[in-house]
């Protein structure tokens, strides 16, 4: 079984492009988040294996309800599955949330796979976060079990100290 | 095995919290809630099962997690049950709100109010002028920095509990305690 190896702390990211999960389908570059753009603010990923699970539903929620402390740390977040974009908008508008969310869709898994965090044997990707400094710079990754919320501590943690 | 303690609860119980039980209880629990979460509804008659079971050795505090972008009456809510504290009514206000999840405008939660013999007037206004609001959202930033990544979040005696809280279940871990 192919296995990846889990991007950590101190390591540059990697540049990519994900359409973002809006509903729309079409090319226009406004359909889309190119995560060098974001340079000179944090960015916060969180991947997710699926739209509609329970536990994703909760955790994306409780980010959502969190946009106004992140940005309080110069950061914007990213959902990131590999679900596609009519999926993630429809997911997005039953539960009322305006968390942007990107779709590792096609190639299927792309991204995950680039920063370790694919489930080969799944199919989706691991329940992993990063937050990522000013310059691109990880730092803190973390893969939670697939059946467990890891909430927000430590990414208002590691902003804090990147923001001290 | 699952580890079933995880995170330490960081804010301590606190007199600015919702208490049911003696201080010196053998065991705390501290909820985290939000009003319009049916789990919370769901477990409201079972933590008060488990109260009732202890008496004077479990101490009971209640503290807010309102998802206020998808449940938009949940911060009023926790607001309108905070204020109910002033005037002793808490639990009762937090027990009236749950039984009635499906309607919790402003206009039914004053009238919760007055069912439990608060003046309506005052407590209307009182509403109004946002009071509450910074113990709302210091009881959300407590959580978030505690660990709560969803709710209903329970901690037993300062550690977050990750297991079930069906009656049975959590009835046998408190007595494994």
């Amino acid at each position: 079984m192919k296995k990846n190896k889990l991007l950590e702390a101190g390591t540059e990211i990697p540049d990519f492009t994900l359409r973002i999960g809006n509903g729309n389908g079409d090319d226009h570059k406004d359909n889309f988040m190119t995560l060098s753009d974001h340079r000179g603010q944090n960015v916060i990923l969180a991947f997710y294996p699926a739209d509609w699970s329970a536990v994703c539903g909760n955790q994306m929620m409780l980010y959502n309800e969190l946009i106004p402390m992140f940005e309080n740390y110069n950061a914007v977040i990213y959902g990131i599955s590999v679900d596609g974009t009519h999926c993630h908008a429809a997911f997005k508008e039953h539960n009322n949330m305006t968390i942007p969310l990107l779709c590792d869709f096609e190639p299927k898994g792309e991204i995950s796979k680039l920063l370790g965090v694919y489930n080969h044997e799944k199919g989706f990707c691991e329940r992993a976060l990063f937050v990522i400094d000013k310059n691109g710079i990880i730092q803190w990754s973390h893969v939670s079990p697939m059946d467990v919320n890891p909430g927000a501590k430590e990414i208002l943690e590691t902003l804090k100290n990147i923001e001290k | 095995m699952k580890n079933l303690f995880t995170y330490e609860l960081e804010l301590p119980v606190n007199d600015q919290d919702q208490i049911a039980g003696p201080e010196n209880a053998k065991i705390t629990i501290v909820e985290y809630g939000d009003y319009e979460c049916p789990h919370c509804k769901m477990a409201m008659p079972i933590v008060k099962r488990i109260k009732e079971d202890y008496g004077d050795d479990l101490r009971l505090v209640f503290r807010n997690f309102p998802l206020t972008q998808i449940h938009k009456f949940a911060n009023d809510a926790a607001r309108a049950a905070e204020l109910a504290g002033e005037y002793d009514k808490f639990w009762e206000m937090h027990e009236l709100i749950f039984r009635n999840q499906d309607q919790l405008d402003i206009d039914h939660l004053i009238d919760y109010a007055k069912q439990l013999g608060i003046d309506s007037d005052e407590f209307s206004a009182r509403l109004e002028q946002n009071e509450k609001v910074e113990k709302v959202k210091s009881d959300f930033m407590s959580g978030v920095e505690s660990g709560v990544n969803g709710t209903p979040s329970f901690f037993v005696n300062g550690k977050k509990y990750e297991g079930s809280w069906e009656y049975e279940d959590f009835s046998k871990i408190l007595k494994e305690l």
